[in-house]
């Protein structure tokens, strides 16, 4: 069974390096978007910094979504599905995999470009440590709780929109959280107990999110 | 031993449920009793409420949108896990009823969030001048009307009903255990952002204003029981247009029913 | 192996076709024919496991599963070689080496090439390689000879030839154009739900 979650992480990700160029949209995505900001709102240096941590996490949430879409659909479509589903290894665990093959490729990129938007929203230095941390720690939870709304959708012919309207309440203490971790380390204050807390809630996504995934991509099937 | 008669009466409904012309008879004798008992609470519970109660002393008037919202909100909340728990029932065995009647609460659930907000918002303007303030209550409804919608549009995404309700169904259980965390971290983030929360409820309720309360939230009970049950009796109807059990029921004007099928 | 009984499945509430029953022995095949649209592909996903049957069941003993469908489960991307290691890695080999598995095929020379790439009949025979890398007691097929040439019919033939005398079963559905040369072979025709046919 260990060989088969290897062999399917390592097939995953090998098909994601075969389209490098996809590999780039979501971060670009995050990049375009953070940089409208600016743009739409003005270049005033304290009115970025005291918004960038909501204005990055925001990004982040909207470019994984959009990364969401694919996690389920080629193997949905080309019948690689239902071998899954034959193979009598636990979907669970296979929902596991192709979560974690997700979060590689789309989350990672997110938590290693955060510098730069840091910089380019002028967030203090001091909490720029805080905001790659809070990724790190909650991009793992946007892929496991967003792999449920991707197996509920992926048998839909557009399902892409619903799956944002689908994910996006349940992202909203993520947000929360991640927001007020950096925030408060912006003012100087403690911030162990939001990380603390994202550190609760990757233990749960990883841990419960398979199984729901699992039922949804199940349902999908059927 | 007194347990058992009483046990076996509970496993004989949840099994009389079950079928669907058992049910939408059992439903269609319970249905008038509801819309009944409600009208008449209701409109004492308004009366009171609206008219005979005292005023509050800070908020004057507009301290009656109390009796609406209030209840409002407590509905939105229960009706969500209602739908959840017939949810997971629908989805462990099976059972189409529950089904039915998870889908048939998910619109009513959603208009008692919309009122929720709706009555929400027109309190806080005399009390804060503006007809929306982010407090802790107002956005984990806001929150709450999302999941409703969520579900709703991905029941109404799918081809296949049956398909359709256990998706739906799933992702209501996933909404029902992510609620409390959605609740907290808005209440938290209420308290982090504003020095003093902002609270519309403001101080504790009078006795003479708690009589009126627990009525219409009774009350707001009989109209969603009475409204999913009529809801559900006319899915069941639609969904089994072909079978004999509806033409015995509805006579024989069927063929104006069959809206879906190949229309023999 | 295989024991279905008053198996059905209702789609928008009517059901697909009309109950089936069989039972299936060790060394037996089953064909599956049918009009268009019967739900050929139903049966066989329900006897997969990827389906559940709104009334009846199905019951097998069978220690293994392969199942083909109409998709290929091909990676498009990945090379003929690629995809036959995950097969083997994903679902455990049975005895061959891949290099031999895939000359059986006769795709030793466009092994390296991306699935994208191949003809619809190389593609199949491909996918017939998942019949030789996995060590399954059963089979269950749906069209599996369309889109195939001839080199790929005679290789389908010869593996159910000899999976049926390792006591493996299997179920196939078919047009009934191209039909195994076997002996122990029975035909259950499925009659549609919608048209009665």
């Amino acid at each position: 069974m260990t060989r088969a979650f290897l062999a399917l992480l390592r097939r995953d990700l090998l098909l994601a390096f075969r389209r490098r160029t996809e590999l780039l949209l979501p971060v670009m995505f995050a990049l375009v978007v953070v940089s409208l900001f600016p743009l739409g709102i003005g270049p005033d240096p304290a009115l970025l910094g005291r918004i960038a941590p909501g204005v990055i996490w925001i990004a982040g949430l909207l470019a994984t979504v959009i990364s969401l879409e694919n996690l389920f659909r080629s193997d949905f479509e080309d019948g690689t599905m239902e071998q899954y589903v034959i193979s009598g290894h636990p979907l669970t665990l296979i929902a596991l995999a192709k979560t974690l093959a997700h979060w590689l490729v789309a989350g990672l990129p997110l938590v290693l470009m955060s510098p730069l938007l840091s910089i380019w929203m002028n967030l203090p230095t001091s909490s720029m440590g805080v905001m790659m941390v809070s990724l790190a720690l909650a991009t793992p939870i946007l892929s496991f709780i967003g792999a449920i709304g991707a197996a509920l959708t992926v048998s839909l012919h557009r399902g892409g929109q619903l799956l944002s309207l689908l994910v996006f309440p349940l992202y909203v203490p993520v947000l929360i959280v991640a927001t007020g971790g950096i925030m408060a380390a912006a003012d100087g204050l403690p911030y162990s107990a939001f990380m603390g807390l994202l550190l609760a809630g990757l233990i749960a996504s990883i841990t419960l999110a398979p199984f729901a995934t699992a039922a949804a991509l199940k349902i999908s099937l059927s | 031993m007194s347990t058992k008669p009483g046990k076996n009466f509970f496993l004989l409904l949840l099994h009389r449920l079950g079928s669907p012309p058992w049910f939408y008879q059992f439903a269609g004798r319970l249905i008038p009793w509801l819309w009944g008992l409600f009208i008449v609470l209701a409109l004492t519970g308004l009366y009171f409420g609206l008219i005979a109660s005292p005023q509050d002393y800070q908020q004057g008037e507009s301290v009656r949108i109390m009796y609406i919202h209030v209840p409002a909100a407590w509905m939105s909340m229960m009706i969500y896990g209602v739908m959840a728990a017939t949810g997971f029932i629908a989805l462990v065995w099976r059972i189409r009823i529950m089904e039915i009647l998870a889908m048939s609460s998910a619109p009513v659930g959603a208009a008692f969030t919309l009122a929720a907000l709706i009555s929400g918002s027109l309190w806080g303007r005399p009390t804060w001048g503006t007809y929306w303030v982010w407090d802790a209550r107002l956005t984990s409804e806001l929150v709450l009307l999302f999941l409703y919608v969520g579900v709703m549009a991905l029941y109404r995404a799918f081809d296949e009903p049956r398909k359709a309700a256990r998706a739906a169904c799933l992702l209501a259980l996933v909404g029902l255990i992510n609620l409390p965390i959605i609740h907290f971290s808005v209440k938290w983030w209420n308290t982090l952002h504003q020095g003093s929360s902002i609270n519309l409820t403001g101080s504790s309720i009078h006795p003479s204003m708690l009589w009126p309360l627990l009525i219409m939230t009774v009350a707001t009970k009989l109209y969603y029981a009475a409204n999913v049950l009529t809801r559900a009796r006319v899915v069941l109807l639609e969904q089994d247009v072909r079978k004999a059990w509806v033409r015995d029921a509805v006579g024989t004007q069927t063929k104006s029913l069959d809206v879906g099928g190949a229309g023999q | 192996m295989l024991a279905v009984s008053q198996i059905t499945l209702e789609r928008h509430f009517q059901p697909v076709f009309a109950p089936v029953n069989f039972a299936l022995a060790r060394g037996a095949l089953l064909v599956v024919t049918g009009a268009n649209g019967c739900g050929k592909t139903t049966l066989i996903r329900l006897l997969a496991g990827i389906l559940t049957p709104t009334s009846g069941s199905v019951h097998s003993t069978a220690r293994g599963l392969a199942y083909i469908g109409h998709a290929l489960a091909l990676k498009d991307d990945l090379s003929v070689l690629e995809n036959t290691l995950f097969v083997r890695d994903f679902h455990g080999l049975g005895n061959d080496s891949v290099a031999e598995l895939i000359a059986r095929a006769g795709l030793q020379r466009v092994a390296h090439q991306a699935a994208r790439t191949l003809s619809a009949g190389q593609r199949k025979r491909c996918a017939l390689i998942r019949l030789m890398a996995i060590p399954a007691e059963l089979w269950l097929l749906d069209e599996p000879y369309s889109n195939l040439d001839d080199e790929g019919i005679a290789l389908l033939d010869e593996l159910l030839v000899e999976h049926l005398a390792r006591a493996g079963s299997c179920v196939l559905a078919s047009h009934g154009r191209h039909r195994p040369s076997t002996g122990n072979c029975r035909e259950v025709r499925l009659i549609s739900g919608v048209t009665g046919t």
